[in-house]
């Protein structure tokens, strides 16, 4: 039987502990706090007008579909930056299927020499 | 003995039956008519989920069960069939039936628009079939019959696609992985019969004196299965699996993937959990607890950093599959060194639940790209953008899907993270904080998907798009409600499933003993 008390339980993690209905309180005050402060700010904004149309520094706005940034182009820096990982990495994935045998048989004879067998 | 008793003791065997029957019954009643066959189909997976769930009342409450297939008085039990149903088997098969049961929903309009769907129907339900039996029976040979049965329909599920090349080529890479690994299991399980002269787990785990051929048998088991479960670097397959099949399909073979996982639990910890404790020299144990570690690490690294280098939608939520097999094992391999100790049961708890939390996060994920794929008939991020415009409820449920997956409170895998974190900081720092950092990227290669699907300027070519039909909004609104009551009360689900769970595999002798009472 589920009790009201076992719904509120702390989970022990035996050096900490979580408690989701106590973080939900916490991030709903931080949000009534934004919403307050939000509520602060100026009123002038006005839809459909100059303000909401993008400014790109004077030049001319592209097409829509030129303008959008691409998946691949999300974190180039940082698979830049990871191009020799990047380099040996792509070259395991090599989608042949006896290289996907060959790294089973890699697997079984390392565990076979832990076991002592060889 | 009331009807709801005799329900509950023919459960373990009408739990297998059911979704059996209703495979051969599917091809008849497509003939009737498309709407009749969906209902059919969705109506056997809720009854047999109705059975799974009142086993699991009975198991949870009396402990492990056994169900006989022939003479109950018979002495030799090599010659009959017995199904032993535990808390951890139980725990996988309420994962199991409760994919297949939302795959069917979502199913309904999903594949609509194809052929062959008496067969799709069909297989699934045989896969289903084959997913519990593996699931539920205490028999090794048995266990690989259904692990073949499991092969081969999903073989022909993935290859569901019979249009495109590249859905063939994941389905026969497939069935050779999946071959191959038979075949070594099959051999593991002929060294069993050779030596104990018994195919019964509980017998042999009773019996098994580790010795040479007992080794063997561990490695060809342990690293067969560890295949089928996507451990790196025997990863690939799944990658191109997950990546071709249809959203549906991979959905329910995040479940076949788990319940081979289940199999190396078994073999680890009941048939092996004797030797591994007594017999086996510490070093040896503490050598293949430590390369599992390494493997679960591997794992990890390898899922995100390549996840982050994807331009297909599906292939990349497969890289994070891969990463969430190897948390799950990190978990188990800490459990493993650590076993008796307090962070060491911590652990098994993370990575047991982390079992449940990666089917329902990673499900949902290839659910929404699937959905994004019905609407879009796009696969490459390079090509979407701006749909949460017209795919509101979408981008919804994948916002809590990328949350849930990396690990962000208040959702279910932050707590199973947690446990899996913690416990592995008190075994090594280093490990954890590797751990940590593999789900912050991981929470960084769900931003560039959202913002690259959803976000965005809206391009014309998706102007009309309009949101998926509704029996997909409330496939994925099922497992969002799931992944939502499990990150609330994890407790909840920690005490009542996941810990008896996890006490199952630690307690071998229990199992044992519910077969050959007095053994060990």
């Amino acid at each position: 039987m589920i009790t009201f008390e076992s719904l509120l339980e702390t989970l022990k993690t035996g050096s900490g502990f979580w408690n989701p209905i106590i973080w939900i309180i916490v991030i709903a005050v931080a949000f009534l706090l934004v919403y307050v402060i939000r509520s602060l700010g100026k009123k002038e904004y006005k839809e459909k007008t100059g303000q909401t149309q993008s400014f790109l520094s004077g030049n001319p706005e592209y097409e829509k579909e030129d303008m959008h940034v691409k998946g691949s182009n999300v974190y180039w820096g940082f698979t830049e930056a990871l191009k020799s990982v990047y380099g040996v990495l792509r070259k395991i994935h090599t989608g042949n299927a006896s290289d996907y045998v060959l790294w089973f048989v890699v697997v079984m004879g390392i565990l076979l020499i832990i076991v002592g067998v060889i | 003995m009331n009807w709801l008793e005799t329900l509950t003791l023919h459960s373990p065997a009408l739990i297998v039956a059911i979704p059996l029957m209703g495979a051969f019954l599917t091809p008849i009643i497509s003939k009737i008519n498309d709407k009749v066959r969906n209902v059919f189909a969705i109506s056997v997976i809720a009854l047999t989920g109705f059975f799974v769930l009142l086993l699991a009342q009975n198991v949870f409450a009396n402990g492990p069960t056994t169900y006989i297939f022939g003479d109950k008085n018979l002495t030799l039990p090599v010659v009959r069939i017995l199904f032993e149903v535990d808390s951890i088997s139980i725990f996988m098969a309420i994962i199991s039936v409760t994919l297949a049961f939302v795959a069917l929903i979502y199913s309904w309009t999903f594949v609509k628009e194809n052929d062959g769907l008496d067969k799709y129907y069909t297989l699934i339900l045989l896969l289903v079939a084959s997913m519990l039996g593996m699931e539920l029976t205490g028999d090794v040979f048995n266990f690989f019959v259904f692990l073949e049965i499991s092969c081969i329909t999903s073989c022909a599920l993935i290859a569901f696609y019979i249009h495109k090349g590249e859905s063939l080529e994941a389905a026969f890479k497939y069935i050779v992985i999946s071959s191959i690994g038979a075949l070594f299991i099959l051999f593991a399980i002929g060294l069993f019969y050779a030596q104990y002269d018994a195919l019964n787990m509980a017998t042999i785990a009773n019996a098994i004196q580790f010795g040479f051929l007992d080794k063997i048998a561990l490695v060809l088991l342990i690293s067969a299965l560890a295949m089928k479960a996507g451990l790196a670097p025997m990863h690939m397959w799944l990658l191109d699996s997950y990546g071709e099949a249809p959203a549906s399909i991979t959905f329910i073979l995040v479940g076949a993937t788990q319940a081979s996982l289940y199999g190396a639990l078994r073999i680890c910890f009941t048939i092996y959990g004797n030797a591994f404790a007594n017999i086996m020299p510490s070093v040896s144990s503490a050598t293949i607890e430590w390369f599992i570690i390494a493997l679960a690490i591997v794992t990890i690294l390898i899922g995100v950093i390549m996840a982050l280098i994807q331009t297909d939608f599906k292939r990349l939520i497969a890289y994070v599959a891969v990463a969430e097999i190897g948390y799950i094992f990190l978990g188990i391999g800490v459990g493993l060194t650590s076993l008796g100790v307090g962070y060491g049961n911590i652990a098994l708890n993370g990575g047991v639940f982390h079992i449940f939390n990666d089917a329902l996060d990673i499900g949902l994920l290839f659910l929404v790209a699937g959905a994004v794929y019905y609407a879009t008939k796009e696969t490459s991020l390079d090509k979407m953008g701006g749909l949460a415009r017209n795919m509101k409820y979408t981008a919804v449920f994948f916002i809590i899907g990328l949350l849930a997956v990396s690990g962000m409170p208040p959702f279910n895998g932050f707590a199973s993270k947690l446990l899996i974190y913690e416990s592995t900081y008190q075994l090594n720092p280093i490990l954890a904080i590797i751990a940590i950092l593999a789900s912050i990227l991981l929470l960084a290669v769900f931003v560039k998907v959202f913002y690259s699907v959803f976000m965005g300027v809206e391009l014309p070519k998706f102007k009309d798009v309009k949101e998926v039909p509704r029996s997909m909004l409330v496939a994925m609104g099922i497992i969002v409600t799931i992944i939502i009551i499990f990150g609330l009360f994890p407790n909840l689900v920690i005490n009542n499933i996941v810990q008896p769970a996890a006490d199952a595999l630690v307690n071998h002798s229990i199992y044992i003993s519910k077969v050959l009472p007095g053994g060990i």
